[in-house]
C-alpha cells in the first residue's frame, strides 16, 4: 500500500478524510491501518515522498540526518513509546519530517498528546516573551464588520481589562483595501504607543497588502499569512515560499532579532482548494507546519473549528485536531497556538470548546484567541472570549507573558480607558 | 452589529444573563441551520419544487458537493428563458422563510418584459445548484436566493447569487452577489432593486462575476 493511502486510511475519523474519498471505510479497517503503520519504519518517509512540489522540496532539504539519528532506528508505534519516555529537550533536539509528526499522532490518544506535547516548550519574543513554562497568551481579536476603527478600539479597552493581547492584538480586516489596512495599522499602533503595551500588532490582511503598507510607511510590527500543506494549495491561497521569503526579509529588516511572522493553519484547507493529492488532511496540515518553521514564527496557530462540518463534523473531531495540530506544531519546534472555535453549522456548542481549551490549557498551548463575547461579528464564528481565557488561567495556574503582565499590575481599568479617551 | 462588550464579569465568568442571551443566540443559530425548508410558504408562486443528491440534512451538512446536483432533473423541462428565480435553502431555512418573499415581491415588478422560467424552489441545495437547473431550463441567467451560513447575530442572512449561462462547473469568480439580506442588514426591497440593477447589466454584457463592470457600488452590500 503506498504511504499516503496507509496514511489516510489509519487517520482516526474525520469528515473531510472521507470527503476526499480517501478514508477508511469500516472501523476495523481503519485499526488495521493503524497497525500496519505502527509498524512502518521511520526511515520509510524518507525514501517515500508523498508529493513532488516545493513544500516537499523544504521538508527534504532542511532535514537534518545528524539531529535523525536518535530515532532513526525506530518504527512510528516505537517512537510513540520513545515519545512518552523522551525529555523534551531530547525531543526538541530532534529533527523530525512532518510527515513522521503526523504518522506518530494518528496512533496516539488524546492523553498521549497532551503528555508529550506539553514535555516541550518554544520560546519566542518580540516585545515580550512567548510559551514560557506557566504562561498562556492570548491573541486579542477585535473584529468589526465595517473595519470601523471605534469598533475595533472599543474591543481592544475591552480585551485589555482582561489581559488579553499578550500574543498580539491582531485584528482580521473586512477589506483587503491596502488604504483600510493602513487606517487599522495605525490605530493598533496608536493604542500600543499610547499605553506603553509590551505586545505586537497586526492587521491580517493578505501577505502582498501588508507589504504594500509597508512600502508606504504603516507601522507593520507583525507580517501575516495564511499558509496550507502543499504548494498548490498555497497557491490558491496566492503565496509562495519565495513571496514568504520577501515578506520576512522586509519586516526583519523593521525588527532586528525579533520573531516576526505570523501563521495560521487549519486542517482542510488543502481539500477545499482541491490541493491535497490523495494526502489526509492531518497530514497536510503537519506538512504546513515546515513552510511555518522555515521562518521562526513568533506565532503559528491552527484555526481549528473554523472550516466547517464537511471536513470537521462535530465537536469530537473539532477537539482532536487541535490536540493533534497543537501536538504536532510542538513536536516540529513551532510556538503552537490554537483558536479554539467552530461555526455555526458544526455540530459543536461552547461545551466543546470548553473541553478543548481546558485540554490544551492542560497540553501547555502557547497561546488562544480572545475575542469580546466569544462572537466573532465580522468572521460570523465563534472562538474563545476575554472570560475563557481567564478561566483557562485561574484553573490551571497560567499567566501572561512576563512582561505584558508587569505592565497590566502597573496599569488600572481606568488608566486604560482614560488614555484612550484622546 | 455590535461586539459582545461590557458583559461584566462573575469570578472569570459570564454573569448568568449574558451567558443565557449567548445560548439564546446559538440555539435560534442551530434551529436555521437545522430547520427544513417549508416549500408551502411559496405555494403563491406555483414554484417548480426540485430536491438536491443530499438525502437529508446530515448528508447535506457533510456533502457540499451533493448539495450541488439535483436528484430529480425531469422535473425541468427545457424552454426559451431570460432568467430563472431559485429558492434554497442553504445553510438557514430561517433566512428563506423570512426574507426570500419580499425580496421576490419587490423584484418581480422590476422585471416588466423579462421572459422568467417558473420560480424552483430547491431544497438541500448549495449555490452551484442553480448551474443546474438553469442548464436544463435553458435560461439566459440564473438568480439563486439562498440561506447563508448563520452568525451568531444574524440567523436569517439571506445571499443573492447571479449567474450568467449557467450551467454546470461554473465557478465561484463567475458570479454576482448580494449577501446580507435581512430586515436588520440590507432591507429587502433594497437588495431586490440592486439585484435587477445586477440583472440588468449583465444581460447587457452577456456576463457574471469579477468582469461584470459598471457594478461597483452594487457591490458595496456592506458584506
Amino acid at each position: 500500500m503506498e504511504l499516503k493511502t496507509l496514511l489516510a486510511k489509519a487517520t482516526p475519523l474525520r469528515s473531510g478524510d472521507q470527503l476526499a474519498g480517501i478514508a477508511a471505510e469500516s472501523a476495523e479497517e481503519r485499526v488495521a491501518a493503524q497497525m500496519l503503520l505502527a509498524d512502518t519504519p521511520l526511515t520509510r518517509f524518507k525514501n517515500e515522498l508523498l508529493v513532488n512540489d516545493e513544500v516537499t522540496r523544504l521538508i527534504v532539504d532542511t532535514h537534518n540526518a545528524e539531529a535523525f539519528r536518535p530515532i532513526a532506528h525506530l518504527s512510528v508505534g516505537e517512537f510513540r513509546e520513545w515519545l512518552l519516555q523522551a525529555n523534551g529537550d531530547a525531543i526538541a533536539s530532534l529533527s523530525i519530517m512532518p510527515e513522521m509528526a503526523a504518522a506518530v499522532s494518528k496512533i496516539m490518544r488524546v492523553q498521549d498528546l497532551i503528555t508529550v506535547a506539553a514535555k516541550i516548550r518554544v520560546v519566542t519574543k518580540f516585545r515580550d516573551t512567548l510559551g514560557l513554562p506557566g504562561r498562556l497568551s492570548t491573541r486579542l481579536q477585535p473584529n468589526d464588520p465595517t473595519d470601523d476603527p471605534r469598533g475595533v478600539a472599543a474591543s481592544i479597552v475591552d480585551g485589555l481589562m482582561y489581559a488579553s493581547g499578550d500574543a498580539v492584538i491582531g485584528v482580521n480586516p473586512a477589506s483587503d483595501d491596502v488604504r483600510s489596512v493602513e487606517t487599522l495599522l495605525h490605530l493598533l499602533d496608536k493604542i500600543r504607543e499610547t499605553l506603553e503595551i509590551p505586545t505586537q500588532t497586526c492587521v491580517l490582511a493578505h501577505v502582498t497588502t501588508q507589504m504594500e503598507a509597508m512600502r508606504r510607511g504603516a507601522p507593520v510590527d507583525l507580517v501575516f499569512q495564511s499558509i496550507a500543506g502543499t504548494e498548490a494549495a498555497n497557491k490558491a491561497f496566492g503565496i509562495d515560499l519565495k513571496m514568504l521569503d520577501e515578506a520576512w526579509q522586509a519586516a526583519r529588516d523593521r525588527h532586528p532579532g525579533a520573531n516576526v511572522m505570523y501563521f495560521e493553519t487549519g486542517q482542510g484547507s488543502a481539500l477545499s482548494a482541491n490541493a491535497h493529492h490523495g494526502i489526509d488532511q492531518q497530514t497536510c496540515e503537519a506538512r504546513a507546519y515546515a513552510v511555518a518553521k522555515r521562518y521562526s514564527p513568533l506565532l503559528v496557530n491552527t484555526v481549528v473549528g473554523f472550516i466547517g462540518p464537511e471536513y470537521l463534523y462535530d465537536g469530537k473531531q473539532i477537539t482532536r485536531a487541535g490536540l493533534e495540530d497543537h501536538f504536532c506544531g510542538k513536536l516540529l519546534g513551532l510556538p503552537m497556538g490554537c483558536d479554539v472555535c467552530y461555526t455555526n453549522h458544526a455540530e459543536a456548542d461552547q461545551d466543546d470548546m470548553d473541553v478543548l481549551l481546558t485540554l490544551l490549557g492542560a497540553a501547555g498551548c502557547n497561546y488562544i484567541m480572545g475575542v469580546p463575547g466569544a462572537d466573532d461579528i465580522m468572521l460570523h464564528y465563534q472562538s474563545t472570549s476575554f472570560h475563557d481565557a481567564l478561566y483557562a488561567r485561574d484553573l490551571l495556574k497560567l499567566r501572561p507573558a512576563p512582561e505584558f503582565e508587569a505592565w497590566f499590575e502597573r496599569m488600572s481599568s481606568a488608566a486604560i480607558q482614560k488614555a484612550l479617551e484622546c | 452589529m455590535l461586539a459582545r462588550i461590557s458583559l461584566g464579569r462573575v469570578g472569570h465568568s459570564l454573569p448568568t444573563k449574558e451567558l443565557l442571551a449567548f445560548q439564546l443566540a446559538h440555539a435560534k443559530a442551530r434551529d436555521a441551520v437545522l430547520n427544513d425548508l417549508n416549500c408551502t410558504f411559496f405555494a403563491r408562486y406555483e414554484p417548480l419544487i426540485v430536491h438536491s443528491s443530499a438525502l437529508n440534512r446530515t448528508v447535506y451538512l457533510r456533502r457540499p458537493d451533493l448539495g450541488r446536483r439535483l436528484s430529480n432533473p425531469h422535473l425541468l423541462k427545457r424552454g426559451d428563458y431570460d432568467a430563472v428565480l431559485i429558492l434554497a435553502d442553504g445553510l438557514s431555512a430561517t433566512a428563506v422563510h423570512r426574507n426570500a418573499a419580499p425580496v421576490l415581491d419587490a423584484l418581480l415588478p422590476l422585471l416588466e418584459g423579462w421572459k422568467l422560467a417558473p420560480i424552483v424552489v430547491a431544497q438541500q441545495a448549495r449555490v452551484a445548484i442553480a448551474d443546474e437547473i438553469g442548464e436544463l431550463l435553458g435560461a439566459k441567467m440564473s438568480v439563486i436566493l439562498i440561506g447563508e451560513r448563520p452568525g451568531l447575530s444574524s440567523p436569517d442572512s439571506l445571499g443573492a447569487y447571479l449567474t450568467w449561462a449557467p450551467r454546470v462547473d461554473r465557478t465561484d469568480a463567475e458570479r454576482n452577489c448580494v449577501s446580507n439580506i435581512r430586515e436588520e442588514g440590507l432591507k429587502p426591497g433594497l437588495a431586490a432593486q440592486r439585484i435587477a440593477m445586477l440583472m440588468r447589466a449583465a444581460r447587457g454584457q452577456k456576463l457574471t462575476g469579477v468582469r461584470l463592470s459598471g457594478t461597483s457600488m452594487l457591490a458595496d452590500d456592506g458584506s
